[in-house]
């Protein structure tokens, strides 16, 4: 058996969001900057304290220029990765490894009115001319396939269908983003809770997603902070140590349009990530007092709920009905801050929540939160993280 | 050139035109123009590979054919945007996921079916439609 050598080497001592909006007016540049002078206040260290620094490959802005303008002089380990809670698997590794002592973790994007190829097809084009994920433009965009909402219709389609899922009770997820959304003064989109009767006269985005299937592009900034959790006692704040860390890719992998491996309507990686995780934490699905999953398209959400193994497969959607089980009193609390559905699509922005969730500092916060759960990367390579209490 | 009564040129190039800037899959666009559906198959194992790539990933053989398949299969799943992204699509159009009697799944449109007509395991076959001199798409039909 593989020792277990990341588990309880780090924590999370600074978080950090910048303004989020739907047209924030500034450049990513100056988010990331102040998102990561930001974290590493809160944290209650200093920029010469910091000397590793990890981000998502799909980040735009070079360490070497976030460097620059914030003053962190003398990093010895700077590395990409895959998306969300990855980037502070490989910061964690750096740590643990005995490589550098504090991790700043950034991702700064102008999602919402900028380049995103979210429904923007320009911005699916931009990205193409960038030579990323080439293969989708060859095979899918001749006949009109042409965003990432598309991709994951077809996905969810198949899923509905396999399972037999009336889609119109996929609209809990929602329902429920926007009630923990409303609570939330960082969550950007729905001021006041919606019911399922919203949902279900909404447009249709790609049918059968709906717009509300849907996280909108935001515009914004944050950073984490990660450091050893013997150092992290004596800060500021109070820790969110790193019980466990995982990846996982599977057969036949691509961003959503997984359309050649045996079962489409399923996330294979989530299924290997989630197992290494809950193995790694030498905890079970029981012990989770309140999870973020990745909610950029609402149906997946409920997939991610099975390959976890809080439910049986095909039974995610109805896990999630009225909200009883995902409500701040249920059996799991699910994206309490909003999730992406809420707060705009950002990796990141779940860890922030996740973290708030060990603090006690949630706009809603589980009572006793002991053990908290963050997921990213749904419909590609997927990543995990589980946090407790110091 | 525009000859007169005919619609402008659009400024925007047809999606299709990017497809050939990807070398894996050039062989199966050569084929496309010429009205035939030809996958690339590992010389070795014989695992279909599609998307086309330069190994296989069960043995790990860099030798692949080109191998002509039956255009017959049945719908896996489709999309339907009620809304268009792009000029050259007319809303509101359908995406559709064919998976092909070999097993192999292909992105495509439907032909002649709308989209309130399409279902899961609809029996399909390959039609062909040219888009310039040069350059064809593969769409599928009810099939007879």
């Amino acid at each position: 058996m593989t020792e277990r050598t990341l588990k309880d080497k780090t924590a999370i001592v600074g978080i950090a969001t910048t303004d989020l909006a739907r047209d924030g007016g500034r450049t990513e540049y100056s988010l990331a900057c102040e998102a990561v002078t930001r974290a590493v206040e809160d944290a209650g260290l200093e920029m010469a304290d910091i000397d590793g620094i990890v981000k998502d490959i799909s980040d735009g802005i070079d360490p070497m220029y976030l460097q620059k303008a914030v003053g962190i002089d003398n990093a010895q380990y700077c590395s990409d990765s895959h998306w969300g809670t990855s980037a502070l698997m490989t910061g964690a590794t750096a740590i643990a490894a005995g490589i550098c002592n504090a991790v700043v973790y950034y991702r700064c994007l102008n999602g919402g009115s900028g380049r995103r190829a979210g429904n923007d097809f320009r911005a699916a084009r931009e990205m193409q001319d960038e030579g990323l994920d080439l293969l989708r433009y060859d095979f899918y965009s001749p006949f009109g396939l042409l965003t990432p909402d598309g991709l994951a219709a077809m996905t969810a389609r198949r899923y509905l269908h396999v399972h037999g899922i009336d889609a119109d009770q996929v609209g809990w997820i929602p329902v429920v983003a926007s009630e923990y959304a409303a609570k939330n003064p960082d969550a950007v989109f729905f001021d006041e809770a919606i019911g399922l009767d919203d949902y279900t006269r909404s447009a249709l985005r790609v049918d059968p997603l709906r717009d509300l299937d849907c996280a909108p592009g935001v515009d914004g900034g944050l950073a984490i902070v990660l450091t050893r959790a013997d150092r992290a006692k004596s800060l500021r704040q109070k820790a969110a140590v790193v019980m466990g860390v995982a990846q996982g890719t599977s057969t036949e992998g691509e961003l959503l349009s997984n359309y050649s491996r045996p079962d489409i309507a399923a996330l294979p990686e989530v299924r290997l990530m989630g197992e290494e995780l809950f193995r790694v934490a030498g905890i079970d699905r029981g012990d989770i007092n309140v999870a973020q999953l990745d909610d950029r398209y609402a149906p997946y959400v409920a997939m991610q709920l099975e390959e976890l193994g809080f439910c049986e497969r095909g039974s995610g959607v109805a896990f999630c009905e009225k909200g009883e089980r995902i409500r701040v009193d249920g059996d799991l609390p699910l994206n309490t801050g909003g999730g992406f559905l809420g707060g705009g699509f950002t990796y990141g922005l779940n860890v922030i929540e996740a973290v708030r969730q060990i603090r006690g500092t949630s706009s809603s916060q589980v009572e006793d939160a002991e053990i908290s759960l963050v997921v990213s990367g749904a419909g590609g390579p997927a990543d995990g993280l589980i946090l407790r209490r110091d | 050139m525009t000859t007169p009564g005919e619609p402008e040129a659009p400024t925007v190039p047809h999606p299709a035109l990017w497809a050939v800037l990807y070398r894996s899959s050039t062989p199966f666009w050569e084929a496309v123009a010429r009205h035939e559906l030809s996958l690339q198959r590992c010389s070795g194992c014989k695992t279909w590979l599609m998307p086309p790539r330069p190994m296989c990933p069960r043995c790990q053989s860099a030798e692949s054919e080109w191998v002509p398949v039956s255009g017959r299969g049945k719908i896996h799943s489709w999309v339907t945007y009620p809304e268009s992204p792009h000029p050259a699509f007319e809303a509101p159009y359908s995406v559709i996921l064919v998976e092909l009697d070999e097993g192999v799944r292909l992105v495509s449109n439907p032909s002649g079916i709308a989209p309130e007509e399409l279902e899961m395991d609809m029996p399909v076959e390959v039609v062909f439609e040219d888009v310039s001199d040069d350059f064809a798409l593969y769409k599928f039909k009810r099939a007879g």
